[in-house]
């Protein structure tokens, strides 16, 4: 009895050996600019090639700007990082996806948007997010740049097994509950190091039930509840979103894959080491309030008090991000004003994200005290989001709309918050400084970073006056 | 790879929990495209005002803890981005240790890619060695990682697990690139019969 994180462990092992850890077969490799040029430079040094370039794919979106694309780059060594891709990638043989093209965007909308990622298979990226490609049923987790090294030069890792968790997500979710809420309430209760040493497969009727977007944002932040990778068994949704899509099989092969496809499944009574249960019925739209992912509370609640923390670190961390937040303790989310907004990162950047968003946005226009902008995940997205005229409904409420990036989520670019601004973001750390030194982040959904854009406080969307 | 066996050194702590990749090295260092040189960027914001003069009170920036080369952090050290810029950061800065009650998986795997050695000790082990490095003047300590074990001068004495692979490997140096590939045969017969459908 298997689960489906066994069943794809062991269909890629290709060399055992007690005492020593697997090697793993990789089936596609992600690169992008930042946590790869050192890793080609060591293969330079070494006389050594990319094994499988056919198997290696890559896009900027990191640290590149989201306006004036047509210009140099202000930022020139940013522009340098970017050139050395450029520079490896045509001297290694590795299929680029360049600033001029349609399907640039972050490696993590990119991949599965282009049909690369794909049920079964074993991915990774030297990006701690990588583990938003579980949503597909496969097994995908970051790497650091040796190991990206690594892949280059043997298409390979040696890789200890984790343990499996099962994450169960029961009955369904309320209106204006999102997956963000979803994975935002996960972290919540087991904590940002919870599912350290595991890999963890969601499942469950309210998991069931999302869309593959919505099933990326869960598995995305699996890495902030501490697990390896994240994962969900693919079905019918998996197949008809990857039917079609450029790099899907074809035909003949399309059929033998689904057929396969149909197969990974967690086996009825395999075991998992932890399993944990929630009730989709009991999520709202939660806010962070601290300095990590796990500091978070539902939108009608209040911030915690120190008679809250369960000992003397705790307080002394609630103390810290009280501090670092400028917040009072038990303070009123809806009380919280905020100047900043952003709709983007792979966590909430897809159509459906911007869907979401425009409907919240519909007919209103932004705060004066804020200024908001939303950065799609591919410009292959912001083409959609034009052409069904999302688009219009964010420049005329306000919004700055962008080329797609990482953008604010981590903010290597110029769009980054200033000391002391606040900032609803859809993206998927809270971490001090990571939006900006003095920069303040609240993790919200799309729907609730629109609201509070709008509202220039947090509000609870499932309140929302809709304009049709 | 660089090699670690057995190091002594000062000890300095910075005991919080949860301390981020981007708190160790923010993203503003990360465009560099050299391997090295990181080491003046470690914990960029906690040691430097926004006017770029050192925090006096930070405690990597106090005398008593000038040369560290042993840290001791709270649980989850190194969570968020995978960037190996962290450990980079730190080697380069002097740390050959990091001792925590919990690592993050991902900085954890690159501190062996780096030379570092991270030991995991039992949150009470932590907090004892935190209050003898704050208390006792120019606090050392020994890291032995043949034998597992660590002590100091002043009666602490404690051993520590890690997986034997990974010890093999840093007590070696080895580059285990080339460990791999003495299994290329075994890659190439995987490759043959991989699924046909797969691009
Ligand atoms: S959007 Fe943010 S989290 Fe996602 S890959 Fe880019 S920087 Fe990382």
């Amino acid at each position: 009895m298997k689960t489906l994180y066994d069943k794809i462990w062991e269909s890629h092992i290709v060399h055992a050996e007690a005492g020593k850890p697997d090697l793993i077969y990789i089936d596609l490799h992600l690169i992008h600019e930042v946590t790869t040029p050192q890793a080609f430079e060591g293969l330079r040094l070494k006389n050594r090639k990319v094994r499988r370039p056919d198997l290696t794919f890559g896009t900027l979106d990191h640290a590149i700007p989201t306006i004036n694309r047509n210009l140099p780059f202000n930022d020139k060594i940013a522009e340098k990082q970017v050139e050395a891709l450029r520079k490896n990638c045509a001297e290694f043989g590795v299929k680029l996806f360049d600033l001029d093209r349609i399907e640039q965007g972050i490696i993590h909308v990119f991949a599965p948007e282009q049909g690369l990622t794909q049920p079964g298979q074993t991915i990774v990226c030297g990006d701690s997010h990588t583990s938003t490609h579980g949503a597909f049923g496969a097994l995908a987790f970051g790497i650091g740049t040796s190991e990206v090294e690594h892949v280059l030069a043997t298409q390979t890792l040696p890789q200890r097994k984790s343990k499996n968790m099962l994450v169960k997500v029961l009955g369904e979710l309320n209106f204006g509950v999102t997956a963000k809420d979803v994975i935002l309430a996960i972290i919540n209760e087991i904590g940002t190091d919870g599912a350290t040493g595991y890999v963890i497969e969601y499942a469950g009727q309210a998991i069931e039930n999302l869309s593959m977007e919505g099933r990326m944002t869960v598995c995305n932040m699996s890495i902030e509840a501490g697990a390896r990778a994240g994962l969900i068994a693919p079905d019918e949704k998996t197949f008809e979103y990857l039917r079609e899509k450029p790099f899907a099989p074809k035909s003949d092969d399309w059929k033998k894959a689904v057929e396969n496809w149909q197969t990974l499944k967690t086996d009825k009574d395999a075991k998992f080491d932890k399993t944990v249960e929630i009730d989709a019925a009991e999520i709202a739209p939660f806010v962070t309030w601290g300095t990590s992912p796990g500091m978070s509370v539902k939108v009608s609640a209040k911030i915690p008090d120190f008679a809250d923390a369960k000992d003397e670190n705790e307080r002394k961390s609630f103390e810290r991000a009280f501090e670092y937040m400028d917040l009072q303790p038990a303070q009123k989310i809806e009380e919280i004003e905020i100047n900043r907004a952003f709709i983007g990162s792979c966590t909430n950047s897809r159509i459906e994200d911007l869907r979401e968003a425009a409907k919240v946005i519909k007919g209103y226009k932004i705060s004066e005290n804020v200024s908001a902008m939303i950065v799609p995940g591919s410009m292959q997205i912001k083409k959609q989001a034009e052409e069904e005229g999302l688009a219009q409904i964010f420049v005329d409420a306000g919004f700055e709309w962008r080329d797609a990036g990482c953008s604010m989520c981590l903010a290597m670019n110029e769009d980054i918050l200033k000391d002391g601004e606040r900032c609803a973001s859809t993206s998927n750390r809270n971490f001090e400084g990571r939006q900006g030194r003095g920069g303040r982040t609240h993790l919200v959904s799309p729907s609730m970073a629109a609201a509070a854009a709008i509202a220039g406080h947090f509000v609870d969307v499932r309140n929302w006056k809709f304009n049709e | 790879m660089k090699n670690f066996t057995k190091h002594r050194g000062l000890v300095a702590p910075l005991y919080q929990a949860n301390i981020d990749t981007d708190q160790i090295i923010p993203k503003q260092f990360l465009k560099s495209i050299e391997r090295t040189g990181f080491g003046q960027f470690l914990f960029y914001d906690w040691r430097f005002n926004a006017d770029g003069m050192p925090k006096a009170d930070f405690v990597l920036n106090l005398p008593k803890y000038k040369n560290a080369s042993v840290l001791l952090a709270g649980k989850n050290f190194g969570c968020g981005s995978s960037r190996e810029h962290a450990p980079w950061s730190l080697e380069d800065f002097g740390f050959r240790v990091v001792i925590a009650s919990a690592f993050a998986d991902i900085f954890y795997n690159n501190c062996f890619k780096v030379g570092i050695l991270p030991v995991i000790l039992e949150e009470e082990k932590v907090a004892e060695l935190v209050s003898r490095a704050e208390e006792i003047e120019n606090y050392q300590l020994t890291v032995d990682l043949e034998n597992c074990k660590i002590n100091d001068s002043n009666g602490f004495e404690t051993t520590f697990n890690v997986d034997d692979f990974r010890r093999h490997c840093l007590l070696n140096g080895l580059d285990d690139i080339g460990l791999t590939l003495q299994h290329e045969e075994k890659i190439t017969k995987f490759e043959e019969n991989r699924p046909a459908w797969s691009f």
